[in-house]
């Protein structure tokens, strides 16, 4: 019901929605909440196991009962707060976990059944027939459960993600967090002010509070007029800080665009880093509720939520109210409606020496013990000095105390500290480094200590950064004590619910402590007490306190479970803004991308990089086709390639050839200037790190390669090495990948191409290195070779990478030559035997690929010692070889080899396959693999079987070079 | 008292006021035939074993907080064999054959569900490991299916095929792969162990091992001294301080893993799905709340909770791979603790010190090995030697170079 | 989490590469026994407490940083480049 001249809501602008697809009316600055209110709609939800109709119980993000379902134009969102959700034109909300409907709802059965479906039940039965567990109970149970649905489409949202630096956060801008703010940034300090609800001012602009000699809302609205006028002050609205992580980081997820009506690039969510200098938790406290028979009955409230909705939004959820409560704060309650004209018709209060209040009957020593009206309350019966008596109301308003919003102490593993006097848990000091607490969150109840302790805390963090603060003048508040005596649940024969989004009741917790379920967490777990979307914000302390007197503890030796974060749910998509498609990874491009594509050439993913397939021809309709083209292409005329993603290290310095020594198994010192060795470098482990060549460019100036996969692992490796081994030593490098654009040009015509594109014939012995001029630009050429055929790798920098391809290429063509992509690169190295990332994977040493001999004796080196380890050496040791069929088969990579006759099971498998490809250089499909003691059986016959592709082909073990095992080619 | 179907339907019916505990309190008695060092799932399962299979039930488990209070109450509760080197494929064969039998065995619902997991791949090198993998599977007698492009898209239509960084290649299905209810997992171990008459032992905390002449003669434990001929140390995630107090150094280094759920949703993924190019599977609960996780933190931690950047990364990974999940809120994370050794794989073995065993290194496999590691540590504890399955799990294999590392990636501990 | 790195000032945990505890700095000689080595690449005091990893500014200076910091309550108390002198390094 809407209450004339109350509220902040603007009622200029009225605003439409739909709740499960009827219209109703709001405003401008309702929650979808408060609009539900105004138009008496009293039931909003089912709750989670037992499907009882529930209402509107909080007024903020701790809601337990109104999650709806948001539903946009291509996506719907689930368990939404309503009393968060601001109201927007065209809002369509609708209840969920509910089966047709939310009036009749089918699973409400289970209301009946409950003793039956008591804490625990399902590890106690489903367990015959075995087979019926998945087929039967389960998939039962999970429909039953869960909450809202998703879509199942691919979020079309749009998120967000940024950081933000500042001396102070302040978290929460209730009277503590603007006094706090305030003090902070009159003296110039960078100061972020993070609240969570739409507009700043906490409990301020809920109660009927004054604060100096104006309401309260007035004065908020005066100091923020102030913060405005500070440029450095930056206010978040909207905006939950959601986690306290290391050394002053938070995360806080701001609300972008929840509050509008859907449109293109407005951003939903925005995730932010802040990183603080220091931080104040002014977070306030939360209410919670007492535990008493139907407890959860759609119109039973927390007694704060009554004046939050009448002085934001101008609504009240009844026309008869009661209120029930252990501590002063409902007379407060009382007065505020009462001035609204609302009817309070009395007020419950366990406590005998309850204080009176003028206008109400106070029922001292009493307590509420059932609450009747299964679809809307209708009447309490209420239990005093042994008698029991029925009241009629519509709304009871119910406060069992305040818990401080402590949660953010307690993501670093801090442990809130039990206070008998406030019965509450409150946080301890230095939970969270840099960060001071203040206010209600921090157990200051009234409004003017919740001034002096913000003002105190901005004090205290500004002299921890060595700033002084000017003195603030505290405005006058209300300084009343805070007095309460503990009632967590009435006693009572019926069911009285703790936490109501996971149905759990005092009885369930009862027989918890009866199963040996004693310890809270154990409580927690076996009940799901606080495990469900509000995370017992308004219930767990009042289950550990029914918990402690079960097992007959106190409530500080009983301790409470662990806050993690985040405080309040946070969408995946918000934490994952950026991932979403090909933001996920960074994207690396050759110089000759566009050319290869302008080709056809399908573009694969290398790590990072993008490299192509192949190169189709017109008439080509497999990959195979162009594969074994551009195969007998390089092996007959000539073929070219973009080599440019393998790492590139220059490296230089008097020292470099002596730590070149200490990084490769081989000895590099002693190699001649304008020369490029193979070299070989293992982890420290004794395995294979990687391999590649080095050229030696002059006599202090080296060029390292690596491999596409490793270069940045390799990188990271020389950087260990030198700077925790050989600091001292003359050598200093750096990753060139970069800056160089290289070509290989392979094939028995590669000579002559590269004669034509130097103008002059590369008089270049095998292994050599020489400084070229490439038509006008200073370039490097090597004559190495990674197909076995006679081949050069051109190199120049990264600018002419592009113009240098085209022009090999077109010259290539002339001479019956062209590209060459992945496929075919792969075949000519596997008919070489070469080895790639698939055989040194990790687990292979120098021995297994037939190099141990390339492990220099004459020195030391990374890795040597540890690959002289037993286990790493041997026959048992599988061993690179060659597989060829005896018969025309496709080969599989992943298969397992086995000798003949054997039983494929785990015990006889003897290796597996690395690398397939087929040859159209020796018309046979060719396989490298690893076998047991497989240097030996050269000759031998295997078993290669894939039973995941249903392969098995027996094949002839060989040495791993099928092609030109001499290296004639090379060196012609 | 055994629970039934039956057993629920008589008690609901009178109020539930005949439920026993769960398990007995007992206090510390001065001298047990074995202790256990850690109330986990790999404790409580060795002492259930030991008592089942081996008839000692004069033994107790110390454990120094609440039972089940570590990783076996923090993981993301994936239960699967498909691994593929041998030490480690008849390792998990085996263990999922326990799993099978649970809840039979243990007379509790462990919500054992093998919904079917499906890792993903992305280039043809993914491939052909899986392939590799696959096919270990099938020699082991497990079961596996490599499924194309289209063959992921029937069982998984959700996932992001056209706009993605790495394109799905296809996947590893292991149908037998699956979820079991973590909590549940301690809770049926305790109870059936101290059905058998295992003494376990809650806020018992070990402070120190007791040695005399190279031989464990009991430990000190802050509810006094216990004496015993054997005692195992079950406590991955402190294996390093346990250890230490009998003068062992691991090859062990401690790290802190990050898990994530949401709020609870109806049903949407039926599967156990693994990303192949970032670190990120997930799972849907039987309660409804998305169950996933990552990579490690990657710094040495004991602080059970973890930092952004894994945070971020992890829900970055899930909304390139299934946009369908972004607006799914989360709704807690935490961090356990994991046992990182140099090659990825567990130890089960005797210590240089006499009659003290150790069951560690789980790295982050461990909830998926709790039936054959209790198992394996059990026939160890009570016969001296190794159980076949778990015969390569040896303490000083990093020593000797018999690795079984599934990764390849070498010694760094946290690299696994 | 941050890290000051000695060089760049404080940057945020997610520029940085860890590869462990701090040994790996205690390289044995090429002349030392296996068992020297496998202590060295695999044996690790792992304390849960004060500690000192090796950390890599990779997307800053790539300096390796030796880090002094708790592992349980995550305080970072020192950093400092590994090879900031020159008499810093096993292999002389």
């Amino acid at each position: 019901m809407r209450i004339d001249g109350k509220g902040r809501i603007d009622r200029t602008r009225p605003v439409t929605f739909t709740f499960d697809g009827r219209a109703y009316a709001g405003y401008k600055g309702d929650t979808l909440a408060s609009a539900l209110i105004a138009n008496d709609v009293r039931v909003v939800g089912r709750s989670f196991k037992y499907h009882r109709p529930r209402g509107i119980l909080t007024a903020g993000s701790e809601e337990p009962n109104a999650l709806v379902e948001i539903v946009g134009p291509a996506n719907q969102t689930p368990n939404t707060r309503a009393t968060v959700q601001e109201l927007f034109e065209g809002l369509e909300a609708r209840s969920q976990n509910r089966w047709p409907s939310l009036r009749f709802d089918a699973l409400e059965v289970n209301d009946l059944a409950a003793p039956f479906l008591s804490a625990g039940f399902y590890y106690k039965t489903f367990m015959w027939p075995r087979r019926f567990w998945e087929g039967v109970y389960e998939p039962l149970i999970r429909r039953a459960a869960g909450l809202g649905s998703l879509s199942g489409r691919h979020d079309a949202g749009v998120y967000e993600k940024a950081w933000a630096h500042c001396d102070l956060l302040v978290i929460g801008a209730g009277p503590a967090g603007l006094m706090a703010a305030l003090t902070a940034a009159r003296v110039g300090a960078d100061v972020i002010l993070a609240d969570e609800s739409s507009e700043p001012g906490g409990r301020l602009l809920s109660d009927a509070a004054e604060i100096g000699d104006q309401p309260a809302a007035d004065w908020v609205a005066t100091v923020l007029a102030e913060l405005a006028s500070l440029p450095n002050l930056r206010l978040m609205t909207r905006t939950t800080v959601t986690g306290a992580y290391d050394d002053g980081t938070f995360g806080a997820l701001e609300r972008v665009g929840l509050h509008r009506r859907p449109r293109p690039n407005l951003p939903r969510e925005c995730f932010w880093r802040i990183v603080a200098k220091r931080s104040v938790l002014t977070a306030g406290a939360l209410e919670r509720h007492i535990a008493f028979e139907d407890n959860d009955r759609p119109g039973v409230m927390l007694a704060s939520a009554l004046p939050a909705y009448m002085n934001r939004y101008g609504v009240v959820p009844g026309q008869r109210v009661t209120l029930f409560g252990n501590n002063d704060g409902l007379r407060g309650v009382a007065r505020s409606l009462m001035a609204a004209g609302v009817t309070v018709a009395a007020i419950i209060d366990p406590r005998e020496d309850a204080p009176e209040e003028p206008g109400v009957t106070v029922h001292k020593g009493a307590q509420v013990v059932r609450a009747r009206g299964r679809m809307g309350l209708r009447e309490i019966t209420v239990r005093s000095g042994g008698r029991e008596f029925r009241l009629e109301t519509d709304c009871l308003g119910v406060s069992g105390g305040w818990n401080p919003t402590l949660h953010l102490t307690c993501h670093l593993n801090g442990r809130p500290r039990w206070s008998d006097e406030l019965a509450a848990f409150v946080p301890v000091e230095g939970a969270v480094p840099g960060m001071l607490v203040a206010g209600a969150a921090n157990g200051t109840f009234s409004n003017h200590g919740c001034l002096a302790a913000g003002a105190e805390a901005a004090r205290a963090s500004l002299a921890a950064l060595g700033r002084v603060a000017g003195a603030v003048d505290l405005p006058q508040a209300e300084d009343a004590p805070y007095r309460i005596a503990p009632l967590w649940a009435v006693p009572g024969k019926g069911r009285a619910w703790l936490d109501f989004a996971n149905d759990v009741t005092v009885k369930d917790v009862g027989l918890a402590a009866q199963e040996g379920f004693r310890s809270v967490e154990h409580m927690k777990r076996y009940t799901t007490q606080g495990m469900a979307p509000d995370q017992g914000k308004t219930s767990n302390v009042a289950a550990l306190a029914v918990l402690a007197d079960a097992t007959g503890q106190a409530i500080a030796q009983t301790g409470t479970t662990t806050f993690r974060p985040p405080y309040t749910p946070v969408s995946i998509a918000a934490m994952g803004a950026g991932g979403r498609g090909e933001g996920f990874a960074p994207q690396r491009f050759l110089t000759s991308d566009q050319a290869s594509r302008d080709r056809g050439a399908p573009m694969i993913e290398a790590g990072l990089w993008y490299r192509p397939g192949y190169f189709p021809k017109p008439g080509e309709t497999t990959w195979r086709e162009a594969c074994d083209r551009e195969v007998r292409m390089v092996r007959t005329a000539v073929g070219v390639t973009d080599v440019s993603t393998l790492g590139k290290i220059d490296i230089q310095g008097p020292d470099a050839g002596r730590f070149l020594d200490f990084v490769y198994t081989n000895m590099f010192s002693t190699l001649p200037v304008g020369k490029v060795r193979y070299g070989l470098m293992l982890r420290e482990d004794g395995h294979v790190l990687d391999d590649g060549t080095c050229a030696r460019l002059g006599p202090d100036h080296w060029l390292m390669t690596t491999t596409t996969a490793a270069a940045g692992l390799v990188m990271r490796h020389l950087d260990f090495v030198h700077q925790a081994f050989c600091a001292a030593w003359q050598v200093r490098f750096v990753s060139v990948t970069e800056s160089w654009a290289q070509f290989a040009v392979a094939g028995p015509l590669a000579r002559d191409l590269v004669a034509s594109a130097l103008g002059h014939a590369p008089d270049l012995p095998f292994m050599g290195c020489v400084p070229v001029t490439v038509q006008g630009v200073a370039g490097r050429l090597f004559r190495i070779s990674f197909s076995g055929e006679e081949g050069y790798e051109l190199a120049v920098p990264t600018r002419y990478g592009e113009a240098l391809f085209r022009d090999l290429t077109a010259r290539a063509e002339t001479m019956g030559g062209g590209l060459y992509g992945m496929e075919a690169l792969n075949v000519l190295r596997i008919e070489k035997g070469f080895i790639t990332h698939a055989e040194i994977h990790g687990r292979t040493t120098a021995f297994d690929i037939g190099m141990e001999k390339m492990i220099s004796g004459k020195k030391d080196c990374i890795g040597k010692a540890a690959a002289a380890r037993p286990g790493l050496l041997g026959a048992a040791r599988e061993q690179m070889v060659g597989l060829v069929p005896l018969t025309d088969t496709v080969l599989t990579a992943g298969a397992h080899l086995f000798a003949q006759g054997v039983e494929l099971t785990r015990d006889h498998a003897a290796g597996y396959v690395t690398s397939v490809g087929y040859s159209p250089t020796l018309h046979s499909h060719l396989a490298l693999g690893f076998l047991q003691n497989g240097r030996a059986r050269h000759g031998e016959t295997v078993r290669l079987v894939d039973r995941l592709r249903g392969v098995d082909v027996l094949c002839r073990v060989s040495d791993p070079v099928f092609h030109d095992p001499k290296g004639e080619k090379l060196r012609a | 008292m055994r629970y039934s179907g039956f057993r629920v339907l008589a008690q609901g019916l009178f109020g539930n006021t005949g439920w026993q505990p769960a398990w007995r309190d007992p206090v510390p008695k001065p001298d047990y035939d074995a202790l256990i060092i850690g109330g986990g799932g790999h404790g409580l399962a060795t002492a259930y074993y030991l008592a089942k299979n081996h008839g000692l039930t004069n033994i107790a488990v110390l454990e120094k907080g609440y039972l089940g209070s570590g990783n076996i109450g923090r993981n993301t509760t994936i239960v699967r064999a498909n691994y593929f080197l041998p030490g480690n494929s008849e390792f998990y064969s085996h263990s999922l054959k326990l799993w099978e039998g649970l809840e039979a065995d243990l007379n509790y619902n462990v919500m054992h569900s093998q919904r079917g997991l499906i890792n993903l791949f992305h280039s043809d090198g993914q491939r052909d490991a899986f392939a590799r993998r696959g096919n270990a599977m099938i020699n082991q007698g497990d079961d596996a299916v490599l499924l194309d492009r289209e063959g992921v898209r029937e069982l998984l239509p959700y996932l992001d095929y056209d706009n993605t960084r790495f394109p799905i290649y296809g996947g590893l299905l292991h149908p037998r792969g699956g979820t079991a209810r973590h909590d549940a997992v301690a809770w049926g171990y305790a109870r059936a162990a101290d059905r058998r008459g295992v003494d376990l032992i809650q806020n018992c905390e070990v402070t120190g091992i007791d040695i005399k002449d190279g031989r464990v003669t009991g430990v000190q434990t802050t509810r006094g001294a216990i004496r015993a001929k054997k005692v195992g140390m079950v406590v991955a995630g402190r294996s390093g301080q346990v250890a230490a107090m009998a003068g062992l150094r691991l090859p062990i280094e401690s790290h802190v893993l990050q898990a994530f759920v949401t709020e609870g949703l109806k049903p949407v993924i039926d599967h156990v799905i693994s990303f192949g190019m970032g670190h990120f599977y997930i799972s849907q609960s039987d309660k409804g709340g998305l169950v996933f996780g990552g990579d490690l933190d990657f710094y040495a931690s004991y602080a059970a909770r973890g930092n952004l950047p894994m945070v971020e990364h992890v829900m970055e990974a899930g909304m390139t791979l299934m946009p369908m999940i972004g607006r799914a809120r989360v709704l807690r994370s935490w961090g356990g603790i994991m046992d990182m050794t140099p090659d990825g794989s567990p130890i089960i073995d005797r210590t240089p010190v006499d009659g003290l065993f150790i069951d560690a290194g789980w790295n982050y496999g461990g909830f998926k090995a709790v039936p054959a590691s209790g198992f394996c540590m059990a026939h160890l504890m009570a016969t001296g030697q190794s159980h076949a399955v778990a015969a390569r799990f040896r303490l000083n294999r990093f020593a000797t170079g018999h690795l079984l590392d599934e990764e390849g990636t070498g010694s760094q501990h946290n690299l696994h | 989490m941050r890290l000051t790195c000695p060089l760049c000032g404080p940057r945020d945990r997610r520029e940085f590469y860890y590869s462990g505890a701090a040994v790996a700095l205690d390289r044995p000689g090429a002349e030392a026994p296996p068992e020297a080595w496998d202590d060295h690449l695999h044996n690790r005091d792992n304390p849960a407490g004060v500690t000192q990893d090796l950390w890599y500014h990779e997307q800053g200076c790539c300096s390796w940083l030796k880090v002094t910091r708790n592992t349980v309550t995550h305080e970072i108390l020192a950093v400092e480049t590994v090879g900031g002198d020159s008499t810093a390094g096993g292999v002389a």
